[in-house]
């Protein structure tokens, strides 16, 4: 009972803060400084028809690099601590009856769906979403492909070999952006190309297939860890 | 007007499903509540104009960590038979 009263006086506190920041809210009538510079040079300086892309690519593409490598460090963990005994072993695990209907739908679907996800991330310096969207997208298609049929045909090692030489690549064209243009992740390394065409904003759409690739090949690896380790009972 | 009545609604929705994933007993109910939740996030960031957003809320908050939820609480379940 007072634990219960407690806590409804926390959220009543919680609720009085919140109701303050509500109630002095007003809506700005025009951009901060550093978001006007972006409205207004973004489509001269990166040449992104998706300015949310510019942003993140190439203006806060330091972040973008970071939190790719926050996600290698989850599934490295990930993959660290299910390492599984069996995996040296390659007895093959018992395989259960699937549902037939489950498994005709995923082979149907599974490309329609990487298809879709390829779409995401090379659009995505034009059309909403890019590396990471599509790179999600790519995973649930191998996720699906996991359930649904007993014995799916992805190998590891490719895997991880995408996974690597993605992210090597990633980082050399942000240095080669040192070099060649103003500074590190700087996308003017080659020609900007044609505003809004699929061959514009220099290095945005290269960065972007890079990230792609690597979130949906971790992502994939994280979900194929952790079957394995259902596999092994 | 109407987008204003649709966001309360989806709003509404959500925190049902939320009470629901925290309160109900069966554990698969409660996950697949909170995979609404996210449903409907990325819905609600949808009609505040922010799609890129919606897109990775839909693709990893309610595909991706609903799987992973299933597969680690069938591993609990294993294991405890196992100890049993």
């Amino acid at each position: 009972m007072l634990r219960n009263s407690l806590l409804i006086l926390l959220i009543l506190g919680l609720a009085a803060i919140m109701y303050n920041l509500y109630a002095e809210f007003t809506p700005k009538e025009k951009l901060g400084f550093v978001a006007e510079h972006y409205a207004n040079n973004g489509k001269d300086e990166v040449g992104a028809a998706n300015l949310v892309t510019a942003v993140v690519v190439t203006y806060r593409g330091l972040d973008t690099l970071g939190e790719v490598s926050i996600l290698f460090l989850t599934a490295a963990i990930i993959g660290f601590f299910l390492k599984t005994k069996s995996s040296n072993n390659h007895a093959l695990p018992k395989v259960k009856r699937y549902s037939e209907i489950l498994g005709t739908g995923a082979k149907i679907l599974v490309p329609i769906i990487v298809l879709l996800g390829t779409y995401v991330f090379i659009n995505g310096h034009l059309t909403p979403g890019g590396g990471f969207q599509g790179g999600a997208i790519i995973a649930s298609a191998f996720v699906l492909m996991l359930i649904a049929l007993p014995r799916p045909a992805i190998n590891h090692r490719v895997l991880s070999i995408i996974e690597s030489l993605s992210g090597v690549s990633f980082v050399i064209i942000g240095l080669l952006g040192i070099v060649l243009a103003g500074g590190f992740l700087d996308n003017q390394i080659i020609g900007l190309g044609t505003f809004g065409t699929i061959l514009s904003a220099g290095t945005v759409p290269i960065i972007y297939i890079l990230v792609g690739l690597k979130v949906g090949t971790e992502l994939t690896g994280i979900i194929r860890n952790l079957k394995e380790i259902q596999n092994e009972e | 007007m109407i987008w204003i009545i649709i966001s309360v609604v989806l709003g509404v929705v959500m925190i049902t499903m939320s009470v629901i994933s925290i309160h109900h007993k069966k554990i698969t109910i409660a996950i697949l509540s909170a995979g609404g939740v996210s449903l409907i996030a990325s819905i609600l960031y949808l009609l505040m104009a922010a799609p890129d957003v919606a897109l990775t809320e839909a693709a990893i908050g309610s595909g991706l960590t609903t799987f992973i939820f299933f597969y680690v609480l069938n591993k609990i379940k294993k294991q405890k038979h196992v100890k049993e």
